[in-house]
């Protein structure tokens, strides 16, 4: 069987078929304003030059920045009400209380707090109010929301409040999407809450989105299942994408590096991904990007997302290079998409770091007569800037002093020295569409992350055992194949000041999805 | 006297959790708090203990509990003003100013809170000049303050006074347990003191000391400079340490979470080790198994590169770090308040207290 990943970026759309491990056929096609039509045309392209039938083809996984844009856009939201069960206590702080104001306005604000909730260790802080939730019901219903999101105080301890409540809405509703907080996140009650409302707000959109890539597959002729791959390098199937579209959220860098993983046959390295106009370097672990501990971001609202710990720079192929009074300087400027025609390579009147490295010698493309003048100490200083910039971040990205890889990937990984910091840099084969290729191989996960009170002879191992029991079925949930799922993140943290033991215990896993 | 606007609000929340040497609580949850009151057209005025009358009623308040509940179960939001109600109506008196316990990353910022719902300053001023574990660890017990009657109050209606207590450690501890039972969190506030009380045994200028030190931060980060050589020239503080965390021992102790850091030096410390002790708090440093610096002078576990505050929650392995050491007010480091917050008092009783000198005399 074979399987084809799809990388849908802000220039180009990438598309490739692998047959297991082996990659068959690759093609780039340009990003397309609607998306649909461009993945319609990688995908006919790609089968086109491989030669391979439809029927073929057991899997397609697809990579894409669609729903990052619309909040970042602030477009194809759907208004959203936010339902949060806390009271007495959360009032000091209602939803949405640090959102942007033009995104608040997209959204609307109705916010609404009710009785509920729970105590760390599971006890109510006030039990549900039947009545109080369909009376917001009504109230929701009469201005018209088709969206509703909902969370409660400990809800990663106790899910059953959010649950009930959810069941009231929904006949109170019955037209509302209804988005629950414990399905999407972790202890944190506003960063778990931003991403419930987000998600309410873009389940509208996945509908049709997933129903569109649905009829761009139709029209190539597959008929297999299809995916879209996540934010941490797994993949989701097309069912949860509709319920929790907030969770493809950068998944295209994750993509990159989890490409250049499979690519390179390293599991632990650092992964330098060179676009157009930024690098991107992060750190693979067990074949994983490493997850950012701290809060993102995601078009102003803070969240708590498992995103890849990556930095980014200005560098690419595009970067524009300068020279003057104040010394040499490389990006963060870039000509991006224009670079075939702006850079000096092209016959354009801009110097870029694509024409540095033609001129070094480093790569070989466009017409090399047009920079053979250039001051050869321009030439060394601007290569020695961009060297130090790479190394820095590499530098930055790594958490031990074992010597471990670079993988170059990126259209723009031309650029990069065959040793950065004194580690080995490898350019494996396919390099420039490493994230189709991460779409490709997406594995399926599951997650628990719970506070346990470590008395009445629940010990520590059985705690984390608990918690990987339920990884486990909830990575089953999303398509593992039981036997090959491995724990890839398990951690316990002590909760300070309380006794019984109370611990946060957070266990991850992953497995080969089932095609 | 003062009003503070939102950005100098902010300034106090990063200034505050770096002062806070890893506890204190979410420095965003209580800057977002005293937002709010804004928002509601309160205001946050600050006094300095020189404008203090010496017959000033001024109570202290912070928030006792779990930081991790503080993340989770966000508050109801006039759970230390009702404490501070509840001594009002047991002492008959209006109080006319509050202060901090603590600076740190939300107990810096619950007094301000307080302040502008009652319609009442804050004093700029606290009880510790950083954070530490419990309650009674203030230089207003050090030097002779009864906290009893003391009142913890929760977010449904719940009121707890402790009337009398048979020493400043049993205010702690019967405060502990019924924070927990609580919930995990309540709101706290102790018998008022004298504004001539405070201007001997508060650390003075705190509240003005984070603001400007968040400021140092912010500006240092605008402008691409090094926020931790910012942050030692402003404090007189030392650079300890630059490493990467490469291991993380947590586990829980007597209500408590202890641990040890390990960090990996790099830069500078090539080649060498650091190690933390934790005790919620940052409690003493080694490099290369030698002490160089110990509680209650403040051990700042920082990040490399923007200077912000790790707290001990947040903490990971790979972090990139840098170590400071700053040394504590001079209230901290008397023999009696040695007793209470020096080594011995957490257990570490193979280290005596030795001062670290400041980089920067005077």
């Amino acid at each position: 069987m074979f399987r084809i990943g799809v990388d849908v970026g802000g220039t180009n759309t990438d598309a490739v078929i692998m047959q297991g491990r082996s990659v068959v056929a690759t093609v780039k096609a340009a990003t397309t304003r609607d998306v649909t039509s461009g993945v319609q045309q990688a995908l006919s392209a790609v089968l086109a030059s491989s030669g391979i039938a439809a029927e073929a083809i057991g899997a397609v996984v697809i990579g894409t920045t669609h729903f990052t844009n619309a909040i970042v856009e602030r477009r194809h939201l759907t208004p959203t009400a936010a339902v949060r069960l806390c009271l007495p206590a959360g009032a000091a702080l209602p939803p949405m209380v640090d959102w942007p104001a033009d995104l608040l306005a997209v959204l609307g604000e109705h916010v609404y707090l009710a009785k509920g909730g729970n105590e760390f260790d599971g006890r109510a802080i006030s039990p549900l109010d039947p009545d109080e939730i369909a009376a917001i019901g009504r109230d929701i219903r009469a201005k018209g929301l088709k969206a509703i999101a909902i969370s409660a105080i400990f809800s990663p301890v106790d899910d059953r409040m959010e649950a009930e409540a959810a069941a009231i809405l929904a006949r109170e509703v019955p037209e509302a999407r209804i988005v629950r907080s414990s399905g999407i996140g972790r202890v944190g009650l506003l960063q778990r809450e931003n991403a419930a409302i987000l998600n309410a707000s873009l389940i509208a959109l996945a509908e049709v989105t997933v129903d569109a890539f649905a009829d761009a597959l139709r029209a190539c002729g597959l008929t297999c299942r299809f995916y879209v791959s996540q934010n941490d390098g797994t993949l989701m199937d097309t069912e949860t994408v509709r319920r929790n579209p907030v969770l493809t959220i950068a998944s295209g860098p994750t993509n990159s590096m989890r490409g250049a993983a499979f690519l390179s046959g390293h599991a632990d390295a650092v992964v330098v991904d060179v676009g157009g106009t930024t690098t991107d370097v992060g750190l693979l672990q067990n074949g994983f990007p490493r997850e950012a501990s701290s809060l993102v971001s995601v078009g102003g609202v803070r969240t708590n997302f498992r995103m890849p710990d990556m930095l980014s720079f200005g560098l690419g192929g595009g970067s524009i290079v300068t020279s003057g009074a104040g010394g040499v300087t490389v990006g963060p400027q870039s000509v991006g998409y224009e670079i075939a025609r702006k850079a000096l390579i092209f016959g354009g009147d801009t110097l870029t770091a694509s024409d540095i490295a033609v001129a070094l010698g480093l790569a070989d493309f466009g017409d090399r007569s047009k920079v053979a003048g250039l001051d050869p100490a321009l030439l060394r200083e601007a290569k020695a800037l961009m060297d130090a910039g790479v190394e820095q971040a590499v530098e930055r990205s790594r958490v031990s002093a074992t010597p471990i890889p670079v993988i170059a990937v990126g259209g723009g990984s031309i650029l990069l020295a065959d040793r950065i910091g004194g580690l080995e840099v490898i350019r494996p084969p396919n390099f420039a569409v490493a994230n189709a290729v991460g779409a490709a191989i997406a594995q399926a996960s599951g997650e628990m992350d719970r506070v346990f009170a470590l008395t009445g002879g629940l010990t520590r191992e059985a705690a984390l055992a608990q918690a990987e029991a339920v990884a486990r079925d909830r990575a089953v949930a999303a398509g593992a194949v039981a036997e090959t799922i491995v724990v890839v993140e398990r951690e316990d943290v002590p909760l300070a000041y309380l006794p019984g033991n109370a611990t946060r215990v957070r266990v991850k896993v992953v497995g080969e999805m089932a095609v | 006297m003062r009003i503070l606007d939102e950005a100098a609000i902010e300034a106090i929340a990063i200034g505050a959790a770096i002062l806070g040497t890893g506890g204190g609580g979410n420095p965003y949850i209580g800057r977002l708090r005293c937002q709010q009151e804004l928002k509601r057209g309160r205001q946050v005025r600050v006094v300095t203990l020189d404008e203090l009358p010496d017959d000033a009623r001024v109570v202290a308040v912070g928030g006792i509990g779990a930081p991790v509940v503080g993340i989770e179960k966000i508050r109801q939001g006039e759970e230390c003003l009702r404490a501070m109600q509840a001594l009002e109506q047991l002492t008959g008196a209006k109080m006319d100013a509050v202060i901090a316990f603590e600076m740190g990353g939300s107990n810096s910022m619950a007094p301000m809170v307080t302040a502008a719902q009652a319609g009442i300053p804050v004093v700029d001023a606290d009880g510790m000049g950083r954070a530490f574990p419990e309650l009674d660890m203030t230089t207003f017990s050090i030097y002779g303050h009864v906290s009893a009657p003391a009142a913890f109050a929760d977010d449904k209606g719940n009121v707890t006074v402790v009337q009398a207590a048979a020493s400043e450690k049993w205010v702690e501890r019967i405060g502990r347990a019924t924070a927990i039972a609580m919930g995990g969190s309540a709101g706290s506030a102790i018998a008022p003191m004298s504004g001539a009380f405070l201007k001997r045994a508060a650390v003075p200028g705190t509240l003005t000391q984070a603001q400007l030190l968040g400021e140092a931060v912010l500006h240092a980060n605008r402008l691409h400079q090094n926020p931790v050589d910012m942050i030692c020239a402003r404090e007189g503080g030392r650079r300890l340490f630059e490493g990467k965390i490469v291991d993380l021992q947590r586990r829980l102790e007597g209500g408590f979470a202890r641990g040890e850091l390990t960090l990996e030096g790099f830069g500078q410390n090539t080649g060498e080790r650091g190690e933390i002790v934790i005790q919620n708090e940052f409690l003493l440093f080694r490099r290369n198994g030698v002490v160089e610096a110990v509680v209650p002078d403040l051990i700042l576990v920082l990040d490399h590169d923007t200077g912000h505050a790790i707290t001990t929650e947040v903490l990971r392995y790979g972090q990139r770090c840098a170590v400071v050491g700053l040394p504590c007010h001079p209230l901290l480091r008397t023999p009696e308040a040695l007793q209470v917050i020096g080594p011995a008092a957490f257990g570490i009783a193979d280290v005596a207290y030795r001062p670290l000198s400041s980089s920067q005399p005077g």
